[in-house]
Formats: structure tokens, sequence, C-alpha cells
């Protein structure tokens, strides 16, 4: 019977290994340095925090993992985490400590995808800024977030901006019905924006600003302050939540950051009130997030303002360049060891592991060209043989000191 | 043509029956009296049909199992809903099977309180599909073997079930609050077979003979608003010093009253030829709900019922799939015994599981294992270190199955006869089963109830007892 992986789901190799926790280590040590705190929240969480409305949207939930538990007989679901944000924002309900908070995860989430090709599991780092509301933390998170790009040596990143506020904003100005309304809101979200412009709005002056906005694309801050003046009078509606989509972008303008409006990015996650960020290297989005100021009170939590941001481990652990990718260990000792010596062999072993050198006890597979050195331990005189691999030269001897000593220059 | 074709049971198996004999297909004894279900055409004696519950129809033709089958709108959107790529292509309103699967509730629960909101209901996916449309916060779904329109109010808040008006929902006290789906029947086929076999003959005979149909949409996404209004419960509606207890419908019931009789307990109008689901007793402060004898374990797991009298066999699935369920063996009510056994085809030279295995293994392709008792089916296969297996849940006459779409039955059995008659053969015994008193290990904390429920099984003991 063939032995097989389950579809849509891959391992990490070695190699894969090392790309992915040189991703996880820059980011957790920039997130150390800007102050945030560490969690990880369980693989399984009940699907209800996630079905109510402002989660996640319809399109997501139906490719949501869920079961019975072995004890849920209520018939009340359990879910494998979809989302990285959900999870911290329960976890923040759950935690006694309120108020202002820093925290940052890794962790995977399990999303089904049809053909299997994609996968079903993915990892992300993400970072969550909760109770505070002004457009500088959403600025903070954005620099957070592109000085790990840069650390990690992408430094060629986009941030595409969009405002989950202004198109809500939009459709109330619609006068849709609310079942309609919540449609339109979750379709946008899935990344259909587009079809706004199908739909015949009762103000025809909604028109002519939507139709100006959909096509502003690129560094536009003047744009977007010319569209307030002309909709001031005729769609009121829409001006708080421009002014903060103009304040978010006037920030970004100050910092020099390289980014571009795009309203039809604002693809992600229902919970999503306020601006909508992604990060792009060329074609591909590998990170992104948004404010999401009422996430934690649906939740049943207090009246807490948050943002955050996610980025795609997968997608950095492919894209980023690692140097000398096989020669990071440059000693590497090969201890072949007969049975009569067994003791002493491991514990010269772990006296050169002390030492710090990488120490594999020889096997008959073993490639000796893998290996800076090969020591032969013996029983009797002289005790070991010592090849240095680099300069081919030989050398014996009976003092386990001056072996360290020697492997250690 | 080497066509499979799947054919219904049930509420479809008349009109079907009318539609293929127009068609000049010819097929013997496929009528509510057959004894076997495999049947053959006349008119096409190289075509292999067999005859499923309704249910199992989309499942069969979607894996390929099949390349036709006859079946409800209903169950194809049930599968639909969960499994959008399915490969199933719907191919013919077929222009019978009136009905249409509505969401219901009490008149008196549309109103927004409590906490979480439970559907009861035959179809599950499409029951979460519907929590989900209407955004829910919490939810949970208790899947059902039938008898849904019992359920309301005290055991769930909204109920998925089939009925061919809005009117005859009436009668069971529920209103209609959404149509999803209208049961009619059609004609599927697996989508492979549908590009790589010639089925024109068969298709074109059918066609010719079903009624034009007017076009409608099926899959009606129109839940009125009026469901948006209960986002949740009002909570359970429990009479605390009531004792509530869920009598069998179905074959059970005759034993039932004969112990209840020697008990001294009079049940009046069960069963009942009107249908009534709520016979009332000479007992004071009890409360009598007559559901399926499958779907009792977790309702007194809930706390919907104090009492329950079901089969073994249904406790022990329940306990399989819920371990830590609070649901327990009162009285063993000794009648309606059965076996659950595992069942191969008589063809296999194997006597039991391990012989079985050994052949089995050499094909080295998993072992599909078909049961209605899903959990205590896995747990057999775990058990039995079947090594790569797939559990295939059916929904009655699982005997049709082995052996070209199982290798392995876990089934019921009184005395054999309906394993023999299908060529099959009994390798492996589980246990044996029999009608049992199930109740919960939960405190009772109302006094009055404690004795009433006391009173009831002490009575129930003399009475097996006695027997």
């Amino acid at each position: 019977m063939k032995v097989e992986r389950c579809k849509g789901f891959k391992d990490f190799a070695p190699q894969d290994m090392k790309r992915f926790r040189l991703v996880e280590n820059i980011f957790r040590d920039i997130c150390f340095q800007w102050g945030y705190h560490e969690i990880r929240t369980p693989t399984l969480e009940y699907l209800y925090l996630f079905t109510s409305a402002g989660t996640l949207t319809p399109g997501k939930l139906r490719r949501v993992y869920s079961f019975l538990d072995w004890d849920g007989w209520s018939g009340e679901r359990v879910v494998l985490k979809p989302d990285g944000t959900i999870p911290v924002a329960r976890y923040y309900i759950d935690n006694p400590q309120k108020g202002f908070s820093r925290l940052f995860y890794v962790t995977n989430v399990f999303m089904f995808e049809e053909t299997g090709r994609e996968p079903r599991e993915r990892w992300q780092c993400g970072a969550e800024l909760i109770g505070e509301k002004s457009v500088i933390a959403d600025g903070e998170l954005v620099m957070l977030a592109l000085d790990v790009l840069s650390k990690l040596g992408l430094n060629n990143v986009e941030v595409t901006l969009s405002h989950a506020g202004l198109i809500r904003a939009f459709l109330d100005e619609m006068e849709l019905d609310p079942q309609e309304h919540g449609r339109l809101f979750d379709r946008m979200l899935d990344g259909e924006l587009k079809t706004l412009a199908d739909i015949k709005p009762v103000k025809p002056e909604l028109i002519q600003v939507l139709s100006l906005l959909l096509k502003l694309k690129g560094k536009s801050p003047g744009l977007l302050k010319n569209i307030r003046v002309i909709s001031e009078k005729t769609l009121p509606g829409l001006m708080p939540t421009l002014d903060n989509f103009i304040t978010v972008i006037d920030l970004m303008e100050r910092t020099g950051c390289n980014y571009k409006i795009d309203l039809s990015s604002g693809k992600g996650f229902e919970y999503y009130t306020g601006v909508i960020f992604h990060f792009c290297i060329g074609q591909e989005i590998v990170g992104g997030g948004g404010r999401y100021d009422q996430l934690i009170p649906q939740m049943g939590g207090s009246d807490m303002p948050a943002a955050g941001f996610a980025m795609y481990m997968d997608d950095l652990s492919r894209i980023i360049k690692v140097e000398g990718n096989e020669t990071i260990n440059t000693n590497r000792v090969l201890l072949d060891i007969s049975p009569k010596v067994v003791k002493e062999g491991f514990k010269m072993a772990a006296l050169l592991r002390e030492a710090g050198l990488i120490v594999e006890l020889a096997s008959k597979e073993q490639q000796e060209t893998e290996y800076d050195w090969l020591i032969e331990l013996k029983s009797e005189s002289p005790t070991f043989v010592i090849t240095n691999r680099k300069n081919r030269s030989k050398l014996e001897l009976d003092s386990v000191t001056e072996a360290i000593r020697l492997l250690r220059m | 043509m080497s066509l499979r074709i799947a054919l219904p049971k049930g509420r479809l198996l008349k009109d079907t029956s009318i539609l293929l004999e127009k068609s000049g297909w010819d097929i013997e004894g496929y009528n509510t009296q057959m004894r076997n279900y495999r049947l053959q055409s006349k008119k096409y004696p190289e075509m292999g049909i067999k005859v499923f519950q309704e249910k199992d129809i989309p499942i069969q033709v979607a894996v390929g199992n099949y390349d036709i089958g006859i079946c409800g709108l209903n169950w194809i959107e049930e599968l639909l809903v969960k499994y959008p790529s399915s490969a199933i292509a719907k191919v013919l309103d077929l222009g019978y099977g009136e009905g249409v699967l509505f969401a219901a509730m009490r008149p008196e629960m549309l109103r927004e309180t409590g906490t979480i909101t439970r559907i009861a209901s035959e179809y599950p996916n499409l029951a979460e599909s519907l929590a989900e449309r209407l955004r829910l916060k919490r939810f949970s779904i208790l899947p059902l073997w039938g008898a849904a329109e019992v359920y309301p109010p005290e055991s769930a808040e909204i109920v998925l079930l089939t009925s061919k008006t809005e009117k005859e929902l009436v009668k069971h006290k529920i209103v209609n609050v959404g149509g999803l789906v209208k049961t009619k029947a059609y004609l599927i086929a697996n989508k492979n077979s549908l590009k790589k076999k010639d089925m024109t003959q068969i298709l074109a005979a059918i066609t010719e003979n079903v009624p034009p149909v007017t076009h409608e949409i099926d899959e009606a996404n129109n839940i009125p608003i009026i469901i948006r209004a209960i986002a949740s419960s009002t909570g359970k509606i429990n009479a605390n010093d009531k004792v509530r207890i869920a009598l069998p419908d179905g074959h059970q019931q005759s034993h039932v009253c004969s112990i209840f009789e020697q008990a001294g307990i009079c049940v009046n109008d069960y069963p009942s030829k009107t249908g009534n689901r709520r016979p009332v007793s000479n007992m004071e402060g009890v409360l009598i709900k007559v559901i399926r004898p499958q779907d009792m374990p977790l309702q007194v797991a809930n706390d919907n019922f104090d009492l329950a009298i079901t089969g073994r066999d249904w406790l022990i699935e329940h306990r399989y799939q819920f371990p830590s369920s609070p649901v327990e063996e009162l009285v063993d009510l000794k009648y309606g015994k059965v076996r659950l056994v595992a069942v191969i085809s008589r063809e296999i030279p194997a006597e039991n599981i391990d012989e079985w295995q050994r052949i089995h293994n050499q094909s080295r392709s998993a072992c599909r294992v078909a049961s209605e008792y899903t959990n205590i089916a896995d747990n057999y296969a775990r058990d039995k270190r079947l090594g790569r297996y797939r559990i295939i849940p059916t929904w009655g006459a699982t005997e049709a199955f082995l052996p070209e779409d199982a290798d392995i039955l876990i089934e019921n059995t009184e005395t054999g006869g309906t394993i023999a008659r299908h060529n099959l053969k009994i390798i492996d015994t589980l246990f044996e089963s029999t009608a049992c008193l199930i109740g919960s290990q939960r405190m009772i904390t109302e006094k009055i109830k404690q004795e009433r429920v006391k009173r009831i099984v002490t009575a129930l003991e003399s009475a097996v007892g006695a027997n």
C-alpha cells in the first residue's frame, strides 16, 4: 500500500526548516525589540468564534476544518484554527490583564483548498496591537512589518492600502437591505471588490465618487482630498472614514513608506473596520493586515480597538536568500568509536560538543567528505587518530585536552 | 454498455418504477415488497442495477460507484453544500417527488433571547449551511435519523424537515421560516461517466417520458427575514419536576407496550394510528415523546430527556463517538435481541476476520467498511488493525453494498436470514444487543423528580424480572 502524505499538506525538509527558522527567528527578534510579547494559542478552537458576523466571511467559513470533538454531543463543533487573529482576540478577552497590549505569534492555520495543489495548512507570523486607536498604531504595525522584511533582505516591498470602513460607508449610502449589504461586503473581502461598480446605487452622485475611487491607484493623497471636497455635501456619511483614510495616507507619506492606494485591494477578513494593508513584492502578496476595532467587543470583550498583521511564512521562506546555506557550521566532526571504547567515545563527544563543535558518531553510511574532522577513537595508544580534511593532515594523540585544543584552533 | 444504476427505495420508488416501465426498461421486482436489492432490466441486461436508500445515492454516484442515480434534490444538495466539488451532474428534473425541505420552528420561538440556537435535522450539512448564512452567533447541530417535527420547542429551536406543503407543518404546531430546497426527484450522473460513457439510449428513453417542467430556482437562497430575528434560543424549556421519557417509534412499539403493561404503566395512543408523537400516560408528572431509537442517546446526553428506551447498539454507537458522555444503561429490557456482526461476501474463502484480512491485504487497496453504525465500524476497524480503511456511512439496506461497493459490513442481525439471502456470511460477532432503558449520570436535583424516575426504573426492573 502506498504511503501518502495528506493532500494539500507538506513536509518541511531540513533545508526548508533552515529557511523557515530564519524567518521565524528574525520575526521574533524584531517583535521583541519593538516591545511585543509572544503568545501561542491552541490549534483547536470552538467554531462559534469564527461564525458570528464580523469574523470570517462565509466564503472562508465554508472551507474551515470543523468537526465534533470526543465530547461534542451538544452538537457544537470545534475547528482547526483558520485564522491567527481571532484566537488572539479570544485570548485577550480570556486574559485577566486588560488594557493596552502588544502581542505576537507564530502559528499554522488551516483552510481547505479544493484542488489540493495549494497548501491547506499555512504558517503565519503576526503581531496585534490592542487598545490603541490612533493612526500612529496603524503606522507602527506597517513599519514593524517592513522592518522584518528588510532584515530578511526584502527591501523592494510595496504597501497597498485600502479601507474597510470606506467600503462599508459606501454600501451604507447605497441603502441596500441588510442581507444584500452583508453579502456584498463579504464578496468584496473575498476579493470581488469590482462588483461594486455593477451596482446601481440610489444616489447618482455615488457613481461618480465610486468610479473615481475605484480608479484611484498609486500615490495619490491629493486625489483623496479632492474627492473629499467633491462629496462633502452630497455624501456626508463617507466623511469620517475618508478622513481616517487620508490621515493614514499622510502618515505613510511622512514616513517615506513605499505605498500605493488601491481600494480594490481590500481583500481580507470580515472583522476589518478601518485601513487594510498588504505587503507586496512584485506581484506576490507576502503579508497583510488591518484595523479591527469591533472584533473584541463583538466577541464579548470590552470596547477595545485593535489592529494587526500577519506575514505568510511559507512564501517568505521561499523567496528569501539564505547565504552560505551549506557551510554555516565549519566544525563538523565525525567520531568513529569501536564497541570497546563506547563509554569513552560518548564522553569525548560530549566534551567536544561543549566546546562548540558538531559531533556525529560514525556509521557505515556516512560520507566523510561532509566533515571537517575525522576522529578515530581506539582502546590503545595512540588513543586518537585525528584527520584534518581541509589540509589532509593526520595526527595521533593520547590526551583529550590536546585533542580538543587542536580541534578548536 | 456496462452502466451501473442506483435506484431509490422509499418515497420515490413507485413513481420511479412507473417512469422506468414507460421508458421500456422492463425491470422485474422493483416494488415495495422486493427482497433483493440487485435487479435486472430485460431491455438492458448488461446494466448493473442496485436499490439504495435515497440518501446514499448521491454519494454512491459522486464517488463513481454508479454512473446514474435517481434521488431527491434535497439529498443532492445535502451532499453538495458540504462537498461542492463532488462529481455529480444534475441531469434531469423527473417531475415527481413533490415537497420542500423547510426550516421550521415554533411560532413562540420567534424572538431574540438566550444563548444558543439548536438546529435538529436529518440534513446536518444543510443545517450548518443555514446557520452560517444566518450568521448565528452560536449554534449546535443535532443530526437526526428522523421525526424532526417533534423536537421543537424543548429540544431544538429550528428543525429542517421535508413536507409536501407548508400547511402540513401546522399539525406539528411549527411554522415555516424558509424553504431551503425542493425534494423533487432528479436523475443524476457521475460527471466522469457523463464525459466518457455512452448513455444516450437510456437518457433519451427517460427524457421522452418525463413531463416538461417549468424552470424554477431550486437552491432557494431566499430565507425570509423573519428567521433573522431568532439569533438565538430561549434556552431549554424544561418542566423541572416532570420526567421526560423518549419512546421508540417503529417495530419496537409493541414490545414496549407489553413491558409497560406488566409494569402497570398505561400510555394512550401509542402506537398511534394518526402519527401522534406526544402520547399521554397514566403516570403523574411524566412527559412522553416518540422519536427514533437511534437519536435517543444524543438526546439524553443533551438533557432533553431523562429516560429513553433504545437499543444497546445505539448506546454503544453513541459512546464510541463521545466516550465521556453521561448516558448510561439503567435497565436491560431483554427484548429485541440482535447481534452486531462483521459480514463479507460468501464468495470470499475466509471464515474469520483474520483470514479475511490476509486475503484482503493481497489486494493492497484500502478496506471499505460500510455500516449504519459508523462509530462502531470505525472502532472495529481500528481494533482489528485493518490498516488503511474507509468508513462508508449507510442509511439502511447495507446488504446491497457488498461486494461491489464495500468489502465488509458491520450490520445487526436477528436470525442471520437476511444476510444469507443476500449471499453474504458472518465472520465475526462484535456484541449482542437488546433493548434497554437509558438515562443520564447527571444528578437530578428536584426530589420529586428523583422519586418519579426511581419509581419508573423500579417498575420496569420488576416487569423485566417477571418476564
